[in-house]
């Protein structure tokens, strides 16, 4: 669907590329000037995919440090957990990242520590508070679709509640995680295109920053939507192949 | 009883349990000596479910005292030593067989893994089913399951067996080999409380029947008593509807 999508919009665009109202020169990598503008927009890819990449690892490892608190036994965890979730999934992203980047280095002084946040980690931050509050519900909506006999089951042969968990819960959740998991990875990749607002060097900033010298808005976004566009393909396709592989594994199981 | 033993295997008294306001048990009392075998019978939503699950700490309860092995719900227990067989068997989906049978020993009992899978393999032949160890529980019949199930209970080597309709998920075919490895342990002497509408088996092993109704106790005595000459109306009336196939 996606393909076919794709190519009725190259078709269109190449269409238009004939109107004078398009300037395609500026991103036609067939001239010296085109070729160095496009090299520069692509370049932008590297730290885009590593921003996402370390923003999602933190956002799936401090989702599941809030979501199991929520399994406890022990109100004040639970609560813990409640709020967590429901406060920082309120935030908007942008204000967060505006206090993550310019206040909290504010918060650190105050503490008498010195401590540096360059854009990078300022926006790897803020994703991944950010984003944690969901994965944390997307935990517990997977621990919950174990069915509540596999843990009677585990405690029947002694386990702990964490053992229970460990060896026995999580396992089994995960299959059923992954789907949404790699659909908020996807998310990820498109709000990290907000690290361009601090002056993250990632494809947003690259390409507003081509935008403002050569004056081409409309091929220049166009030619980061795709960019966009093919590294969410690869993602989409990637967690496609691994749910695939972990269906088959559980068809044998 | 004179002689009873000092310390009953099982011994519940005035037990009372609610949901909200729905009174689920009723001042239940059930002493099970050890190597005794206790089968429960009643229609669905008598409670006979809940006790045994109480008995296993699925539950708890609001009043009175189980006690397992002389010590109440409360101390600690060494773990695994109420052992439970699911009606839905609860196997472990992503383990192998032999890792569902070890996955107690190993972890809640520190046992290193090769005593703990020379354990598994003992008692799945025990259930006779020695070949399957390696496979997943999706690739047995229903019947395979179950004597997993038991197989696994039996691996933390409990000093009480409990059994919560083990027989009524399977089917019919199946029924006769799962019910033949519970009289097997029966007859060697493991204490049992089996939740069960299985009359031949109950009239096999079973030491004592309790009936149950509305959350109490009805009726209780020897198999052949109960079955034969049941004292109260609500017995009566329940035999004559499971028996009438």
């Amino acid at each position: 669907m996606s393909r076919v999508f794709g190519i009725v919009a190259l078709l269109a665009l190449a269409g238009c590329a004939s109107s004078q109202n398009w300037g395609w020169y500026v991103i036609d990598p067939r001239t010296p000037n085109g070729w160095t503008n496009v090299r520069f927009l692509v370049g932008g890819m590297g730290a885009t995919i590593l921003l996402s990449v370390v923003a999602a690892v933190l956002s799936m490892a401090l989702g599941l440090l809030v979501a199991l608190p929520g399994f406890s036994a022990h109100r004040p965890l639970r609560l813990l957990n409640r709020g967590y979730v429901e406060f920082v999934r309120a935030i908007p992203l942008l204000p967060m990242l505006f206090w993550v980047f310019y206040g909290l280095p504010i918060v650190f002084r105050s503490m008498g520590l010195s401590v540096q946040i360059d854009p990078f980690w300022g926006a790897v931050l803020t994703l991944a508070i950010s984003d944690s509050a969901f994965t944390a519900e997307i935990y517990r909506s997977g621990i919950q679709s174990i069915g509540r006999g596999q843990s009677e089951a585990a405690q029947t042969v002694g386990l702990t509640h964490w053992q229970t968990m460990r060896h026995v819960v999580l396992p089994q959740a995960v299959r059923r995680i992954l789907p949404p998991l790699g659909n908020q990875f996807i998310y990820i990749v498109k709000m990290s295109s907000f690290a361009s607002v601090i002056g993250m060097q990632e494809l947003t900033r690259r390409a507003n920053e081509l935008v403002v010298t050569e004056y081409r808005p409309l091929e220049i976004y166009t030619l980061l939507i795709f960019e966009y566009l093919v590294l969410v393909l690869v993602i989409s396709s990637a967690v496609r192949w691994l749910e695939r592989r972990m269906g088959a594994d559980e068809r044998n199981g | 009883m004179p002689d009873a033993p000092p310390v009953p295997a099982i011994e519940m008294a005035g037990v009372n349990k609610w949901y909200g306001d729905f009174h689920v048990l009723k001042d239940i009392s059930l002493r099970v000596a050890p190597g005794e075998r206790v089968v429960i019978c009643g229609p669905s939503g008598s409670g006979k479910s809940t006790v045994v699950r109480c008995i296993a700490r699925l539950e708890t309860h609001q009043k009175g005292v189980i006690r397992v092995a002389g010590h109440g719900l409360a101390e600690a227990a060494p773990a695994g030593e109420v052992g439970m067989v699911f009606q839905q068997f609860n196997l472990f989906p992503h383990l192998t067989v032999l890792q569902n049978l070890t996955l107690g020993p190993i972890r809640a009992r520190g046992m290193a893994r090769a005593e703990a899978e020379a354990r598994a393999h003992r008692y799945l032949a025990r259930v006779r089913i020695p070949e399957q160890a390696d496979k997943r529980p999706g690739q047995l019949s229903g019947g395979q399951q179950q004597r997993v199930a038991i197989a696994r209970s039996l691996c933390m080597e409990p000093k009480v067996l409990l059994f919560d309709e083990p027989t009524s998920a399977l089917d019919p075919e199946m029924i006769a080999e799962v019910l033949d490895v519970m009289i097997e342990l029966a007859e060697e002497g493991m204490t049992m409380v089996v939740v069960t509408h299985e009359m031949g088996f109950a009239r096999r092993v079973a030491d004592q029947v309790v009936f149950m109704d509305g959350g109490e106790i009805v009726e209780r005595g020897a198999p052949a008593e109960l079955f034969e000459a049941p004292k109260t109306a609500r017995c009566r009336d329940f035999l004559s509807r499971i028996l009438r196939h």
